[in-house]
């Protein structure tokens, strides 16, 4: 190990320039992952905001006591996917519109507006079938008049929702396809540069493990630079982006050590698939 | 030591490289393999050090049979051979004392060990002297000093030399000689491929001839010696 380390500084000290074209490939490759990453990131919690307005309003029948409406709170909490549940009386009904009515409040009067039970879904439970289920069992209550939850808002919500996954997911894994191939190639640039070096190993009697060694540190510690400078780059973008143009969400600590962990595994596997590629033609 | 049975080499490109090529090289034996360029002998010494595998027919070095031989078996068996080319094949970024400690290095002698027996063998090449020196400041014969110290690092029984004087002027070439018969009275054998025939006359050691893939010549059987005779056998055909 000490000896692949030193051989490692010595690939560094030989060929600077080679090295930092290594590390800046990588960290492009995985600038542009990273940016799309970005992307579909804020794309996700904004569509997540979204559903979190994803809610269902039960009616209740004129006349029906408040006490039994409360008095049935508990049990609606008890269906599954349901969240929250708030009850709206006539008078709240009657402030809100006014509220958001603006000029036009006075057009409302005493009981104009029946009470309602508002219910929040929980996360998960926000697709058009869940919401539907819910709705129908608050519809069986008998002071319950009428159920809404907007059911083509909802279905077209998740088929946005379903659109952006399927396209995250395949623009993902083309970006991830294109950096591994350009930072492989890369690689094997480093790998073709120190041929003679692998050769001469050979002939003095190193096992293919020793000679794979010192590569495989290589490429895992230009992964590791090539990946911090890449999140480095990318925090700076959605700062930039942050302050001139829309608030942008950066990605959390796991995930961003995750990106990094990333580009040292794909110059790690870089490495071993070029330099194995090698020794089988040595 | 080496035994070579009916060995036939065919390359997909190129054809036929060996044809029934069949001899045996003792345990501290001095031997020549001459003939032209292309005839053949580089080949059989890739593989004697199992760069190559054979065709057909058998390659048999110090107890690694090629029939059985698997790619992890091929570093132990470079460990027993000493191997020099004529381009010296040195690492031109590090000293005359690196380039030789990287081959023990690379097959695991302890640390401690290493110092000790590189300024051994640098010693014994003739270089004690420039033991810092890198490649580039080295003479071709110098280089070749090197190359051959770094081929000794694991105590070969075999030295396998590929022109190692091909580079070399005649000053050069018969210190770089003088250093292989040393070796080989020290108990290495050696199997040196040259088309250096003068090299081979100033000698009596074992020459073997090959041409177009074939032994044509082999002075452990047919006993006209080739100094004697003052041709090799295709100069005598």
């Amino acid at each position: 190990m000490r000896l692949a380390t030193r051989e490692v500084a010595i690939a560094f000290r030989r060929a600077p320039l080679l090295s930092a074209l290594s590390v800046t490939t990588i960290a492009f490759s995985l600038f542009a992952f990273g940016l799309f990453g970005l992307v579909a990131l804020n794309i996700r919690d904004s569509l997540r905001q979204v559903e979190e307005r994803v809610e269902i309003r039960a009616f209740i029948a004129d006349g029906t006591p408040v006490e039994q409406v409360v008095a049935s709170i508990p049990d609606v909490e008890k269906i599954p996917g349901v969240g929250k549940v708030d009850l709206v009386t006539q008078q709240q009904a009657l402030e809100r519109a006014r509220r958001e009515m603006g000029e036009f409040s006075d057009v409302f009067d005493g009981s104009f507006l029946p009470a309602s039970l508002e219910i929040k879904l929980r996360e998960g439970s926000r697709d058009p079938a869940a919401a539907k289920r819910v709705a129908d069992r608050l519809g069986a209550y008998d002071f319950v008049d009428d159920v809404r939850y907007g059911e083509e808002w909802v279905a077209k919500l998740y088929r946005i929702r379903n659109v952006a996954t399927v396209a995250g997911i395949i623009l993902g894994l083309a970006f991830a396809a294109v950096a591994v191939i350009i930072i492989g190639a890369t690689i094997r640039m480093a790998v073709l540069a120190r041929s003679r070096e692998i050769s001469i190993m050979r002939l003095v009697g190193a096992t293919d493990a020793f000679v794979r060694m010192p590569f495989l540190i290589d490429g895992f510690l230009k992964g590791v630079l090539g990946g911090a400078l890449a999140l480095s780059l990318t925090w700076a973008a959605s700062a930039m982006i942050s302050r001139y143009f829309i608030h942008t969400a950066f990605f959390g600590t796991q995930v961003a050590m995750v990106g990094v962990l990333c580009g040292a595994l794909i110059g790690l596997a870089g490495s071993a698939f070029s330099v194995g590629r090698h020794l089988r033609k040595v | 030591m080496i035994r070579f049975s009916n060995v036939v080499k065919e390359y997909a490109r190129s054809g036929v490289a060996l044809s029934n090529v069949s001899f045996h090289v003792r345990k501290g034996e001095f031997c020549f393999l001459t003939g032209p360029s292309g005839a053949g002998k580089s080949t059989i010494l890739k593989l004697v050090y199992m760069e190559e595998l054979p065709t057909r027919g058998e390659v048999r070095v110090s107890g690694v049979n090629s029939h059985e031989v698997r790619r992890k078996d091929v570093p132990l068996l470079r460990r027993k051979l000493g191997i020099v080319f004529q381009d010296f094949r040195l690492l031109e970024d590090r000293t005359a004392e690196a380039n030789v400690a990287f081959a023990l290095e690379v097959t695991g002698a302890p640390a401690a060990s290493i110092p000790g027996k590189v300024s051994s063998l640098l010693t014994r090449v003739g270089l004690a002297s420039k033991a810092t020196a890198f490649p580039r400041e080295l003479s071709g014969g110098e280089q070749q000093r090197v190359a051959i110290a770094r081929a000794l690092a694991n105590d070969p029984l075999v030295l396998v030399a590929d022109e190692p004087t091909g580079n070399l002027d005649d000053r050069a070439t018969r210190g770089v000689f003088q250093l292989l018969r040393e070796i080989n009275a020290a108990g290495t054998a050696v199997l040196m491929a040259t088309h250096d025939l003068d090299l081979v006359r100033r000698t009596d050691y074992r020459t073997i001839e090959v041409n177009r893939g074939q032994i044509v010549y082999d002075s452990s059987v047919d006993h006209r010696r080739l100094p004697a005779v003052g041709m090799t056998a295709e100069e005598r055909r």
